[in-house]
Parts: C-alpha cells; structure tokens; sequence
C-alpha cells in the first residue's frame, strides 16, 4: 500500500513537472554581444559558455562579436551564460567582468572597455 | 502530375546527406588545394578540385599523382590500369566511397577507380588508418572519399578536351541548369578513347589497351535550406572497352584461339543513388539521413584462352542520425547500414556465383573539448552471411600540445572476404595456373580477412620568415591476424591463394615537409619506408611490387591572376622508387627470368597551364619525361601460349615518356 501511494505521489509530481516545463523552450535561441578581440578570445567565450548547464551550441564570431546560443530554457537563462562569460573577463550588456578578471585576460584579449 | 510523382519518389528515396553538404562547404571555404587540418580528430587530408588539374587527367586513378599519402602503381603490362596503395596496401584494403556510399569493391576493384573521371570530382578526402565505422566495416588501412560537383552550385557549361601522344583522347562536358530556387540538375557526359596501337618496347604487345569509354551521370539535387531539407538523386551509366595483347591480335578471328594472344575487357555499369537529408531548423545540431544506391556492374572478358565474366548488383542503404548529448562537445552518429551483393562470376566454366547479406548498426560518438582534444569512439555490430556476427571497434584522438601541432592516434579492426579473382585480375594474363589451398572457409573455400591498424601522427605548422611550412611524421601498422594470401613465391607457373598461416604485417613511416618558398612557389617533399612482410609457405617475403622507400617532390607556382583572370601555372612532381621485390622466376628458362628485387628509378612529371581568362585555359603537360622504360615488361612474350607467359609483373612504365594537351572552357 505504501509503495502506491509513493508510485502515484511520484507519477503526480512528475506530471506536473512536465507540465511546467512544456512552457519553456528546449532550444531557445539567443544572440548576444561579447566583447572581445581574437581567437584565443573566441576559444574561451565558447568554451565557458558550453560549460553552462543548458547550453547547447555556443559560437562566437571574431568579426561581429556575436555570440550564438541555443540553451535549454528549462535548465538555464541567458543571463546564467553572460554571468559566466563575465567571471573569465568578457563583457556583455547585461553583465559587466570585474576589473580583476579582466586584468586576468592575456594581453591580445583586452579589448577597450 | 507525372512530376508530383517524381518529386515524391525523388523526396522518399534519397535521405542521407544534410551533414555532407555541411561539410562539403567547408571545405570550399579553403583556398588551398591540399589542406591539412589541425583540429580533425582524423588523420585526414582534402583534395580540392583544382589538385586535380595538376596531373595529366583523367580519372580518379590517376588523379593521386601529386599526393604523397597515396602510391599510385602500375597494375599490369596489359590493361595500363593504375593502381593505388595506401599505407603500402591495395586497394581492396581501403574503403573507396562515393560521396559517402561505398564505390570501388567487389566486382569493380581492378578497374573501378577509371569509372570516375577526374571532371566531375569536386574534392577527395584521404584518410589515413581505420577511419569512421559509419560506411562500413571492411576498410583496413584507410578510406577515400569522392565528393562530386553540386549541381546547385555548378556552372551552367564546361568542356574539357584532351589528346596526348599516347594517343588517348577525351572530352568532358558538363551542363548545368537551376530550375528554381530549390531544384538544379547536371549533366556530366565523358568519353575517351585510344584507337591506334603503341608498341614502343618492340616486345609484340601493346603498351596500352585500345578501348574506349562512355559514361554518362545526370544528377538532381534540392535545397530547401529553410525548411532544412537537401536530397540528390543520380542516375549513371557507363559502357567500358578495352582490348589489349599482342599488337597483330584480331578479336573477330583469334578471339580464345592460340594464332596470337589477346584479351578484351568490356564493363557496363548501371548506377542509382539517392540521399535525403533533414536538418532540424530549430535545432542545427540535429540531423537524419538516409541513402541507397543500386548498382549493376557487368564485366565479360577473356585473357588468351581464360574467359573471366563477373556481375554484381548491389543494393546499399544507410540510415544515419547525428545528434548532441547535451552540448556540440559531445556528438553522437548512430544508425543502421544494409549491404546486397549478388555475384554472377565464371572462371572458364567454374561457376563462383553467390550471394551476401550483412545488416550493422553503428555509434560513433566524438567528444571534442572545442580548444585541443577530441576523440571519436566508433563501433559497430554486423551480420553477414560469410563473416558470420562480429564487432568493429575503431578509435581515433587528437591533441594539440601547443599551437600549430598536432598529434593524432588511432586504432581499428576490420574484415572483408578477399574477391580473389576479381582483385587479381592482372594475373590471367600469365601462363600461372590458380590454385586454392584451402577448402574449409566459406569464400572461395577461404576465411575471411581480419586486420588490427594502428598508427600516430604528429604535424606541426610553423612559419620560417613569413612563409608557411609544416613538417610531418606518422607510423602506422597494420597487423593481419588473418589474409588470403597471394603467393608468387612458389613458381613462376603458379599462383597459389590460402589462409595466412604465420604472421603478415604492414608497416609504413612517412615524413612529409611542405614550404611555401615565395609567394606563389610551393614545395612539398615526402619520404617513405615501407615494411611489409608475409609468411608464405615457401618462406617470409616482402609483399611483390611494393618498393620499400619512396621519395616524392612536388613543385608549383602561379604566377599573380591579372585583372581578366589571366595566370600562368607551372607544376612539377619528381618521384623516386626504390627496389621492389619481385615474384620467384627461377622456374622460368633463363631468358625468362628476373632477379629478385627490381632497380629503383626515379620519374618526372611536369605541366604548364595558361589561363587566358576567368572561362578559358590550355595546359600542356609530359609524363615520366626522362623515359625510363621497364626492360622485360612481359616475361615470355615471344611464346604467349607458353610457360613461362607473363604480364602482371609490372613495376616501372612501360611506355616511356608521353606528352599531353587539352583545354577548359567555361560559361559561368
């Protein structure tokens, strides 16, 4: 009897989980603005922003400095992946890098602020 | 109506190939002829197109000759049919595909690779060692890939007309039409043909067949790049002639007669592919194909008093899904392939006809850590009705130590059932009896061949001034753990097939350097060793015919494109082939008898090409331009009917020098 109850309480709250999520997008895409300068550049912004839990594809072009995004609205936000863009030193509209972190970057990547 | 109908079996038949297209544009975005990539997981070199003007012509076979990672041989004295080695193995041993489906095997292994001229090819991809699990399982040292013009990106016209002094002439003539902003068409029309008899050694026989070839391809694609479909269907078919021996010879009178010795090789072949491709728009990662070929492939011959007929018709289809496990480092290919090969083969009145099945699934996954590692996993699980249920392992890594290098390993397994005959074809014009040792496997009465390859590789690209150069070393072996051993060791009167009773291996080493030396002035350079051994029963031997060093150079230059496209091209290939092992002749009469290792020689090659704009150039070219000329090409060829008769053991040109000419016009 008891593991009913646990089957149907677990069944009912996985359906409403589902439900939930039915209103957000599994392949959101988003197109943002990174600053930045060069391939090393272009390596590290993809590399972090796959890094995201969610983020499906992610790239990065040198000449337009737009970054390309599908992600996982249930897993994560935009913002989740310019937050974690910002920590290794590359601003974005929303989210600016720490002067420490920027300072971090190698000398080819420190784009004008 | 009627249209309807064909835009749907057009849309149902043919999926596979979103991914392709991708890659194939890829590859366009390059300006180089031959690129080598730092960031493939395997160990892969692209031909572009404009490689392949490079060389005299004319067809795929010929088209490795300014290529280092391919030998390009001569197979015998009769047919003049070039054939290809890698990693110094035949080509039975490499997968040779067709715009991913496989092209060259079974029944066309000794001359498939001339069923494909060099016109139509937009690009070849070589790759070295196992290679992906997604074609198949019988590649062994490597695999070839042919991509053919896009019809949606071809040019309205092409001619190529071409004559040279071994009196070969061809045309090629494509034509192009966009039907609508989805649809386009192509139709490639080649034909060749030699009609006047060389004899240039004075030994009676022809250095090179007369014949003559016809082959048509008409292909269709459709994009919907929206949407995110792309599919293609093609239609070929190919009518090949050739007919070779001693110079008197008339097929009408002495046709498998003893008055003079002759043999024709006539091949028609009927081909039907089609692949579609869907590409989720909302999800560009994702991706489905499917395609299937059917191909009719019908050789009669006979070679003096041996009658050869083989028919294959084969059935291909491949299913194929590329996704991502939550992000593009992780990359998976998954899906099924089914093979039918219904053989039709004849040896005299010995009838070897049979049929074979096999159905595999295959996971490839790749995990790349977009910065300096990646590693494709692949394996695959098949059935087939001769090699019975077996697995195919295969890996491949690559990792950038620093910037500008690479280093790369791989490893695999494959297996295949040797077409005996078929892949050795050149030995029925000789006086050699065939014998089968074994009886107990089930082709021919032999097991199947299983070999492990290995290899490494490290590239570095660096630049000496400000002029790009890159070295290169890799080692691969491969190791048979079982092979249908073809032994001319035991007599010059006999062959003898059976299942490898000790070890064979393949071992080769390459160092390659390339340097751009000014602006415009290419070199590449490659030197190779090879050690390939086999236990026969008479004794441990290097394999016939495989020279165990090879020396390469290539040189170019262009000069600046002027305003109308006009531009000068000078290329130059120097090749160097060291001693070769040679079939036991000691059986034969003195006169008839060759030492045991053949001389090295070295080859030259040269062509001049004047482009007068962007839609018109001639080009003049010479082959083996310092004449050299194998003494004895054909043992016996005084006496054809008797014993000591033969023509296949080739290992230098047996024509000399020959020079060449054509044109190329375009309407864009």
């Amino acid at each position: 009897m008891k593991n009913i109850i646990l089957i149907l309480m677990i069944s009912f709250l996985g359906f409403s989980m589902n439900a939930q999520e039915a209103k957000k997008n599994k392949n959101a895409k988003y197109t943002i603005e990174v600053n930045g300068n060069c391939e090393q550049c272009q390596k590290r912004i993809q590399k972090v922003a796959l890094g995201v839990s969610g983020v499906k594809t992610a790239t990065w072009s040198i000449e337009t400095h737009q970054l390309n995004l599908i992600l996982n609205e249930e897993k994560t936000t935009v913002l989740d992946v310019k937050k974690a863009i910002a920590k290794v030193g590359h601003d974005t509209d929303a989210v600016k890098a720490t002067n420490k972190d920027y300072d971090n970057l190698h000398s080819c990547c420190k784009y004008e602020r | 109506m009627k249209n309807t109908m064909l835009f749907f079996v057009v849309l149902l038949s043919f999926p596979v190939f979103a991914q392709d297209t991708l890659q194939t544009v890829k590859i366009e975005l390059g300006r180089k002829k031959l690129q080598k990539s730092l960031l493939k997981t395997t160990n892969t070199t692209v031909l572009s197109s404009h490689e392949l003007l490079k060389a005299a012509c004319c067809n795929l076979a010929e088209s490795f000759e300014t290529n280092p990672s391919i030998d390009v041989n001569f197979s015998d004295a009769l047919t003049g049919t070039k054939q290809i080695k890698m990693l110094g193995l035949t080509s039975p041993y490499l997968l040779i595909a067709e715009e991913n489906i496989p092209s060259v095997r079974g029944a066309s292994q000794a001359y498939g690779l001339s069923f494909t001229p060099g016109t139509w090819v937009e690009s070849i991809q070589i790759t070295k060692g196992a290679g992906s699990v997604i074609n198949g399982y019988e590649s062994i040292s490597g695999q070839i890939n042919t991509e053919l013009l896009k019809p949606i990106k071809d040019i309205p016209f092409f001619l190529n007309v071409y004559g040279s002094t071994d009196s070969r002439m061809e045309i090629n003539t494509h034509l192009n039409k966009k039907l609508s902003d989805k649809w386009a068409t192509s139709l490639f029309v080649h034909g060749n043909n030699r009609l006047s008899k060389n004899d240039m050694n004075n030994d009676g026989f022809l250095d090179n067949p007369l014949g003559n070839q016809i082959n048509i391809l008409n292909r269709w694609q459709y994009t919907n790049a929206e949407k995110g479909w792309v599919s293609f269907l093609n239609f070929r078919y190919m009518n090949d002639e050739k007919q070779t021996g001693q110079v008197n010879f008339n097929p009408n009178t002495d046709k498998l007669t003893t008055s003079s010795w002759g043999s024709e090789i006539n091949t028609q072949r009927f081909d039907f592919s089609s692949k579609i491709g869907y590409v989720w728009p909302e999800m560009p990662y994702q991706s489905i194909g499917f395609q299937n070929a059917y191909n009719s492939h019908n050789q009669e011959s006979y070679f003096g008093l041996i009658q050869y007929n083989i028919k294959q018709n084969s059935f291909y289809s491949n299913l194929i899904f590329n996704s991502i496990i939550s992000n593009t480092m992780n990359k998976f290919s998954t899906g099924l392939n089914f093979t039918s090969d219904e053989y039709k083969e004849f040896v005299n009145t010995n009838d070897y006809s049979r049929k074979d099945n096999s159905l595999g699934a295959f996971l490839e996954y790749t995990y790349d850590n977009t910065d300096n590692f990646s590693i494709i996993l692949g394996g695959r699980l098949d059935y087939q009705n001769r090699l019975g249920f077996f697995a195919t392992p295969r890996l491949h890594a690559r990792y950038n130590p620093w910037e500008g290098g690479v280093l790369r390993f791989s490893a695999g397994r494959g297996k295949r059932s040797a077409n005996i005959f078929a892949e050795n074809q050149q030995l029925f014009g000789s006086s050699r009896s065939f014998n089968i040792l074994d009886t107990n496997g089930k082709i021919y009465g032999l097991n199947p061949e299983i070999a492990w390859n290995y290899g490494a590789g490290f590239l570095q690209k660096f630049k000496i001034f400000t002029k790009s150069a890159d070295v290169s070393v890799d080692f691969y072996r491969t190791d048979f753990q079982n092979q249908v051993v073809v032994d001319l060791f035991e007599s010059a009167q006999q062959v003898d097939f059976y299942n490898l009773k000790g070890k064979s291996f393949a071992n080769s080493l390459q160092f390659e350097f390339n340097l751009e030396i000014i602006k415009h002035l290419n070199l590449r350079t490659s030197y190779k060793f090879y050690d390939n051994k086999t236990d026969y029963n008479s004794g441990s031997f290097q394999r016939p015919l495989q020279a165990q060093q090879r020396f390469f150079a290539n040189l170019e230059f262009e000069t600046h494109i002027k305003d109308k496209g006009q531009q000068w091209k000078f290329d130059y290939t120097f090749n160097w082939i060291g001693k070769q092992q040679l079939p036991n002749t000691t059986t034969n009469p003195i006169q008839d008898r060759l030492s045991g290792f053949s001389k090295s020689y070295s080859l030259m090659n040269a062509q001049i090409t004047r482009t007068f704009s962007s839609t018109f150039e001639m080009y003049v070219g010479g082959e083996n331009m310092g004449n050299y000329k194998q003494e004895k090409a054909i043992l016996g060829a005084d006496n054809p009917f008797g014993t000591s008769f033969d023509s296949s053991i080739v290992y230098a040109p047996v024509f000399g020098q020959m020079y060449y000419a054509g044109l190329r016009f375009k309407i864009k």
